[in-house]
């Protein structure tokens, strides 16, 4: 009977990895040479990379090679020394058209690698364009996790599609797409995503690439339906688990700074009422009127610090928390699809031994999906470490900005109380 | 400020009692007395403190006092009460007059009138007001005694009934407009400013839930964990931190409000002299028309219009003996009304000389004090502001430890 999966089936908690946790390079073999901060699942490390029945595994199909490299790679702290391929997003542009308006925003590339035939390019592409591009790269990599592209849709007359702040944050966010897609290893060395990135006329490799059935054909073969997983193993079930109160907490915070901004432009409203009425009094007094005035200026002052603090809050708080929502989703989207695939393994495996043939040897059909799995494991894993990585750097930063924007807005309200207290205290020189 | 009692004798209003007794109608009622502690301030050579004297007032004999003062000197800006009932409110203070809060701010505000009336260099001299701060007993009987309600201007409170006054001094009536003006700007800046305090509550205290949910998050996390509880025990005190902030600020509403009050007592001054000089006008007016009767009665000639002239041409003229009478009356009539309208007019700048230096004072008075409550104002923000950077700040460092 083959060997059971190492990452398959019940296996005790103190055996298996906490899929957060990091691991010490020791199990590596001499073959692989780690930087310090390398972080691998120890399960990967652990497993031997031959078949059962001795055969070595498959290297040449896309998907073990693709996690070789993975596993090969070097942590995601890359110095620029170590980067071989930038990319941005910028300048947004809006088309008028006969039929519809839209922009377009310029995506510039630099790069050394050898993939690309030029060093630099520069296109336009709309977000038509990135949305065809996470769909392509789903479908050609369904083992890793594609970041997530901001909200298609977007409901008209409540949110203004061509506003400078909706346009922004979207680049921004469409930025930090590419970006993401750019550090990944595997990912950014896909070939739509060089297409997206070189291509001059971008649609008509796209109506090439519809064209070709057979190209679905070979992307069908991942996406197995039909079969039921008897129970996930454990070390995805606690990232299913994780990913499930993240999301949730998450989705708590946004309410919670939804509210927050909420609660401070009803402030904003009774305070630029308060303000002038100081003012008016001003007008009935003489000794009094500098100092009155003094502090409905100031008030005024306080006004605009806090129209400050909200806006940056709705801009680049709020979208990046939702990212990350985004983001939740796909990886979980990712995990079923796991499933799947080890669905599928299962079922073939129990034919096999229910036919109870005298053929010693494992049919190669249930040895593609035995390898299907493994590649797949390994793929998620590598995955989610990265993702946690950049989920805490990503975090730090956000949350760091936040404190910092309200730290902004205090210093400003200081700045402008401090100023009037010697115009308070002065006193008049006639008496 | 020479001699005036706060100089002399230190008076506190130290505590607030809750009691229940029978009103006016043997109906059992709760309300609060308050403790009025005086004592003699020695001179530091002797070393000695004197003792302290006691006696527990309730809000209703604070009323009493000040109405008697009200009437007893017109022409002075009398000191207000606190309010009588908790207003201009927000959310979370109590409108209740029971509430321990509003009984506090009450103490103080009491404490404040007294201290008030013993600074006034003519107020302080009141005999009734000493024993006030002196007498516990048989002082409603001695207020009443001095038969001040009977002195009373019932047309003073008749805030809005306009009297024709001809030649008012310009100043007091600029000055009343000034009072109404300063009325409803104050009265504006209470409202909004309750509004404010209300919704400034609202921001803070939302962000506890941020305490909440990065506790719940850290659970799951391993290297985040600590970095994100930490922070959130720094939203929890951010949360926390406005009610001390809000409570400060009571006490800047409350010297708002004094002075919203004292406009009222600007105002009555001002009505007063309105009145006095009405009177003095009606007086004259009267003093003229009764000297052109005399005339025509005396030269037979009728320069105006009257029904009683037309009455006596078709009904017959009077005898020589009734207009010699009539003449007689009148001119006794006139010689008293020359007398009193002298002694008016004489009252009536003696009004608006006194109460013209005690507005001087007032204003004097008031220019200080608003000062220093806006000072103190700003004060508060500033520390508000201060407290807001360093927890942002602690909370930022735990972030950067994520």
């Amino acid at each position: 009977a083959p060997k059971p999966l190492p990452s398959s089936g019940p296996k005790s908690l103190r055996e298996m990895p906490h899929p957060l946790a990091t691991s010490s390079s020791e199990e590596m073999g001499p073959a692989l040479t780690p930087s310090p901060d390398l972080l691998l699942p120890r399960s990967v490390a652990d497993k031997d990379l031959s078949l059962p029945n001795g055969t070595p595994v498959d290297t040449s199909s896309p998907a073990s090679s693709s996690s070789l490299l993975n596993r090969l790679q070097l942590d995601d702290d890359l110095d620029g020394e170590t980067r071989d391929l930038f990319v941005t997003v910028d300048d947004p542009k809006k088309h008028v058209c006969t039929m519809e308006t839209y922009i377009t925003y310029r995506v510039t590339t630099k790069t050394t690698r050898a993939e690309f035939d030029l060093p630099e390019y520069s296109v336009r592409r709309r977000y038509q364009d990135f949305d065809w591009l996470r769909n392509k790269l789903e479908e050609s990599q369904p083992t890793h996790l594609i970041p997530p592209l901001p909200e298609k849709f977007v409901v008209k007359g409540v949110v203004d599609r061509f506003s400078e702040e909706f346009v922004e944050t979207r680049r921004k966010a469409l930025d930090k797409f590419l970006k993401r897609i750019t550090d990944h290893p595997v990912l950014s060395f896909n070939e739509h995503f060089n297409v997206f990135l070189t291509a001059k006329d971008l649609n008509a490799y796209k109506k090439q690439g519809m064209a070709l059935l057979s190209k679905m054909g070979e992307s069908v073969k991942y996406v197995t339906g039909g079969y039921k997983l008897r129970s996930r193993p454990l070390e995805f079930a606690a990232i299913g688990e994780y990913l499930d109160t993240f999301s949730l907490k998450l989705g708590t915070i946004d309410r919670i700074a939804q509210r927050i901004i909420k609660e401070q432009l009803e402030y904003l409203v009774e305070l630029r009422e308060y303000g002038p009425v100081y003012s008016t009094w001003g007008g009935l007094e003489v000794e009094l009127s500098e100092p009155l005035e003094g502090v409905s200026a100031c008030i005024g002052n306080c006004c605009t610090a806090l129209e400050e603090l909200s806006e940056d809050m709705t801009e680049d708080f709020l979208p990046v928390l939702r990212e990350y929502i985004l983001y939740s989703e796909s990886m979980k989207n990712v995990l079923k699809k796991r499933d799947q695939v080890q669905a599928e393994y299962e079922a073939k495996l129990e034919a096999v031994a229910l036919k109870k043939e005298d053929r010693p040897k494992v049919p190669t059909d249930v040895e593609k999906c035995q390898d299907r799995v493994e590649c797949f494991n390994a793929d998620l894993k590598a995955d989610m470490e990265r993702w946690q990585n950049n989920k805490r750097q990503d975090f730090r930063q956000l949350l760091m900005g936040m404190a910092d924007k309200n730290i902004q807005y205090y210093e400003k309200c200081l700045t402008a109380w401090e100023s009037i207290i010697p115009l308070l205290q002065d006193k008049p020189e006639t008496k | 400020m020479e001699d005036c009692l706060a100089k002399k004798m230190e008076i506190t209003v130290s505590e607030a009692e809750k009691r229940t007794g029978r009103n006016a109608m043997n109906m059992q009622e709760t309300y609060t007395a308050y403790l009025i502690e005086t004592r003699a301030v020695e001179s530091q050579s002797e070393g000695q403190c004197a003792p302290v004297d006691s006696l527990w007032r309730r809000y209703s004999e604070f009323e009493l006092l000040r109405n008697y003062l009200s009437v007893t000197y017109p022409h002075i800006v009398v000191p207000p009460l606190p309010e009588k009932r908790a207003d201009f409110v927000w959310h979370k203070l109590s409108a209740d007059n029971m509430d321990p809060d509003f009984v506090e701010r009450r103490r103080i505000g009491l404490e404040n009138f007294l201290l008030r009336v013993a600074s006034h260099p003519v107020l302080c001299q009141d005999k009734i007001f000493y024993s006030f701060l002196t007498q516990e007993g048989g002082w409603k009987e001695m207020v009443n005694e001095t038969g001040f309600q009977l002195k009373a201007d019932s047309r003073l409170k008749a805030l809005n009934a306009t009297f024709r006054v001809k030649n008012p001094d310009k100043r007091f009536t600029e000055l009343k407009h000034y009072s109404d003006e300063l009325q409803s700007v104050i009265s504006h800046l209470l409202r909004v400013r309750a509004r404010v305090a209300d919704r400034l509550y609202g921001v803070y205290k939302v962000h506890g839930n941020y305490g909440r949910v990065f506790s719940e998050w850290s659970a799951i996390e391993k290297e985040m964990g600590d970095g994100l509880q930490s922070a959130g025990h720094h939203m929890d005190v951010y949360a926390a931190s406005i009610d001390d902030i809000l409570e400060e600020e009571e006490h800047y509403a409350d010297q708002l409000k004094e002075y919203l009050f004292y406009a009222e007592a600007l105002r009555a001054v001002c009505r007063k002299h309105e009145l006095m000089q009405y009177d003095l006008e009606m007086a004259a007016q009267d003093l003229t028309s009764k000297k052109q009767q005399c005339e025509e009665l005396a030269t037979g000639t009728v320069r105006t219009f009257s029904l009683k002239g037309m009455t006596s041409k078709l009904f017959g003229q009077e005898t020589p003996e009734q207009r010699e009478a009539k003449i007689k009356v009148l001119e006794e009539q006139i010689q008293e009304g020359e007398e009193q309208l002298k002694s008016k007019n004489l009252e009536s700048r003696d009004f608006v000389k006194s109460a013209w230096a005690d507005i001087e004072r007032f204003k004097e008075q008031k220019n200080h004090d608003l000062k220093e409550a806006l000072i103190s104002y700003a004060v508060m923000q500033i520390s508000m502001c201060k407290k807001g950077i360093q927890v942002w700040t602690n909370a930022k460092e735990c972030f950067s430890k994520m």
